[in-house]
């Protein structure tokens, strides 16, 4: 079963809890400016929203890439890029319309999120489950079941 | 390892930033943060300088743990002389600068001497340098804020700066980062404006490694994350109402300071209270408060996200003041509304927030109102010193002008921003000033809560409830229930309380995990990350070496143990209700006790043999 991460701005508070263990699983060290994932604060709406890549089944990075340095992952589905390939051209930052590809300079190659090949530490070190790893077939069911929860068996149609 | 081993040394007068090597044996008997910077002060302060000339010294400073994943490891403090006691100063701070500081490279700023006309502080990581801030100098903390990230071009900035207050000598004013983060009290904010220095920008990309054993650290704070969501208070109380949810509980147990401290309960506490913040209002079904946050690394997230009500009247016409920011916490909700008997919960939204946009303690701006309510009410001031305002207890409208007049210094506000004793003094009532060694007291009633008596009277900064939160024993049983009404076992209880929490405070953590944790969860994470052997043992022995050293900088500052007391209010006044009705503050049957267990002579100075036993310098 492939699996996707799934993210619940409602229940992040702003603690980069995420973007630390990012920048430790990738970088070894504890670096937010590192992190694959990155937390939005929007003060005036009272707003914490985490962001990173999707792993688009059409990746525009992917195909963009002139040196075919991302490539797909066959276990988690996600678009790793292959350091040794990476040229550091940068198209691929050109071409992901989301942004969530970053060019790191002390590298000279290009970094996005790769799940962790399956154990997103994004995931593992959130306290309050905004990011979560479930069925890429099913990243709606905790909206399907509040919806669900608030329908009114009291009141039958056949009544 | 986890120190960076670098501190940056600002001098203002010369106008230069240079990088030096900390001293790493001091870094051995003080830890960080709060104790090491103050080994410094105490090594190139003269303890008897005044704290606004170029002779005193402001230090920014890290703890070990702080930029790493240890939940709630982002914590800085702002260490100096106070301007509001004259004693030692250290005022903590959250939000994320001090995390930044950390990836920049330093384990602390320090700043030195006065600058000629207004600089600001630029760091990005190795590079340090002063710009002029001419511009900036009559704004407001937001303002500033908003102009550096703009004029740098970087949203990623992390900015700390004083407000107008400061700017214009108010006593109590704080360094505020993150717009509403607050390194809050002893008029920190003070010395730093005093030095022409209006505010330091940091980006920091450079993480922070040097971890002793990652693996361990790892396990370790993992297993603090879990202790902390599994807790009571830390995994469900603190998040849900903030500080907040002490407010009826602390009212309840009759502990909860009055109109000037003239009572302990407080009758509109449910109306200003964690719970109130949760209620829809009518005029657009909103709560007061929006949600909870977090500050850096913090797997709590106590933070309040609130909001105003647009038809309230002190922001009807201000829609600057529509949107969210910082929330009350219980201290700033008891200062602006029980100590000043309001129970308007937007007016002390309100307040609170101005008190974050030019940067004065809330704690000591609301008991100094809640003063000069008492000193109106009496007849010693009057309208003509107010600009008509009825200055009484219970006015909002009356808090919401007082202010607006203290941020910029003006009218009446300049005689606010003295603070409570020089307040009392000034119009020859000095009985009247609820403070400690000059500081304004915090929000528990020591006749209600005996240990905070002893709390507030020993505590090297003034009155104030961090220093020692024996709270969390006498009322919420953690580590171990206490009777809030005995004076017995209560020495020890507070000298432990103060040794623990200097040595938490030394460490980048923030004294809230302590709801949870104790030094058996926060040793081994500080063991792992830093080399050497770090055992809770060690911890609490660095901790009385801080207490130890501070109180010897306050003696020199002269500062005797005569100022070991309580206004005569909680000495003599009984307590009119509550559980407490009947008592007063039993400091007396506490305070010899509590000599003789620091190692002091019966007149509080240090002996010979407790000197030697802290390797105290000089």
């Amino acid at each position: 079963m492939q699996k996707s991460l799934h993210i619940d701005p409602g229940k992040c508070t702003g603690c980069l809890q995420c973007e630390m263990a990012c920048s430790l699983e990738n970088e070894g060290v504890f670096n937010p400016s590192k992190s694959r994932i990155k937390v939005f604060t929007f003060h005036e709406e009272g707003r914490f929203v985490p962001y990173t890549c999707t792993q688009c089944d059409e990746a525009w990075c992917m195909h963009a890439c002139p040196v075919d340095a991302i490539v797909i992952n066959a276990v988690t589905g996600s678009k790793d890029v292959k350091a040794d390939l990476c040229v550091g051209c940068k198209v691929c930052t050109i071409a992901c319309p989301f942004g969530t590809v970053n060019y790191n300079a002390d590298s000279g190659k290009v970094v996005k999120c790769d799940l962790c090949g399956g154990d997103p530490k994004c995931v593992s070190s959130c306290p309050t489950d905004a990011i979560t790893y479930v069925d890429a077939n099913a990243t709606g069911l905790d909206k399907m079941r509040a919806w669900a929860a608030k329908t009114d068996n009291s009141v039958s149609a056949d009544a | 390892m986890a120190w960076t081993r670098q501190l940056l040394r600002v001098n203002l007068t010369d106008g230069t930033c240079i990088a030096e090597p900390v001293n790493m044996e001091w870094a051995r008997q003080y830890l960080g943060q709060r104790g090491l910077a103050t080994r410094y002060i105490v090594d190139e302060v003269d303890p008897k300088c005044d704290a606004l000339s170029p002779e005193n010294k402001m230090i920014m400073a890290t703890g070990p743990l702080t930029g790493t994943m240890a939940s709630t490891g982002g914590r800085y403090s702002v260490i100096t002389k106070s301007p509001l006691t004259g004693a030692i100063a250290c005022s903590n701070s959250g939000g994320f600068f001090g995390a930044e500081m950390k990836s920049a490279g330093w384990d602390m700023v320090i700043f030195e001497g006065k600058a000629a006309s207004p600089v600001y502080l630029s760091i990005e990581n190795e590079k340090a340098e002063l710009r002029p801030a001419d511009d900036l100098w009559g704004k407001s903390c937001w303002e500033t804020d908003e102009i550096l990230h703009n004029k740098h071009q970087d949203p990623q900035l992390r900015i700390a700066v004083v407000g107008r207050s400061a700017e214009q000598g108010c006593l109590y004013s704080s360094v505020i980062n993150d717009l509403h983060r607050a390194a809050g009290r002893s008029g920190v904010g003070t010395v730093m404006a005093s030095k022409n220095l209006k505010a330091v920008t940091i980006r920091g990309t450079r993480g922070v490694t040097n971890i002793e054993d990652p693996a361990k650290f790892m396990e370790t704070v993992n297993a603090g994350k879990k202790v902390l969501a599994e807790n009571a208070v830390t995994g469900e109380g603190l998040p849900a109402l903030g500080t907040q949810v002490l407010m009826n509980v602390i009212n309840e147990v009759g502990a909860m300071p009055t109109r000037n401290m003239r009572e302990s309960q407080f009758e509109g506490a449910h109306k200003i209270s964690g719970e109130a913040m949760l209620e829809p209002r009518k005029s657009d079904g909103k709560p007061n408060l929006t949600r909870n946050g977090g500050c850096f690394a913090c797997t709590i997230a106590c933070g309040r996200i609130s909001t105003i009500d647009r038809e309230h009247f002190s922001v009807k016409e201000k829609p600057q003041y529509w949107g969210n920011s910082g929330g009350l916490e219980y201290e700033a909700a008891w200062a602006l509304g029980s100590d000043t008997g309001i129970d308007d919960l937007d007016a002390l939204t309100y307040v609170n927030f101005i008190c974050n946009e030019d940067g004065m303690d809330p704690i000591s701006f609301g008991a100094t109102v809640a003063a000069a309510m008492e000193l109106f009410e009496e007849g010693v001031i009057n309208t003509s010193h107010t600009d008509g305002v009825e200055l009484k207890f219970g006015n909002a409208q009356a808090l919401c002008w007082a202010v607006e007049q203290s941020a910029i210094g003006t009218g009446f506000g300049a005689d606010l921003n003295l603070g409570s004793r020089k307040l009392c003094q000034k119009y020859g009532r000095p009985e009247l000033s609820m403070t400690v060694k000059g500081q304004e007291f915090p929000a528990y009633d020591p006749r209600g809560i005996q240990g905070m008596g002893l709390t507030y009277a020993t505590s090297n900064r003034g009155a104030c409830h961090l220093r020692s939160y024996t709270v969390s024993s006498e009322i919420l049983g953690v580590p171990e229930k206490t009777d809030p009404l005995a004076t017995e076992g209560k020495a020890g209880l507070v000298k432990a309380f103060q040794d623990a929490t200097a040595a938490v405070d030394s460490a980048g953590l923030c004294v809230f995990t302590t709801f949870a944790w104790t030094l058996d969860d926060i040793a081994p994470q500080i063991d792992a990350a830093c080399e050497g052997d770090w055992s809770p043992e060690r911890l609490v022995e660095v901790g009385e070496r801080i207490w130890q050293l501070e109180r010897d900088f306050n003696l020199k500052a002269g500062i005797s143990g005569a100022e070991d007391t309580l206004p005569d209010r909680l000495l003599k006044d009984a307590a009119k209700s509550g559980p407490a009705k009947g008592m007063v503050a039993g400091l007396d049957k506490m305070l010899p006790e509590y000599y003789e267990l620091r190692g002091w002579t019966a007149d509080g100075q240090i002996t010979a043999e407790t000197r030697s036993k802290f390797g105290l310098p000089g």
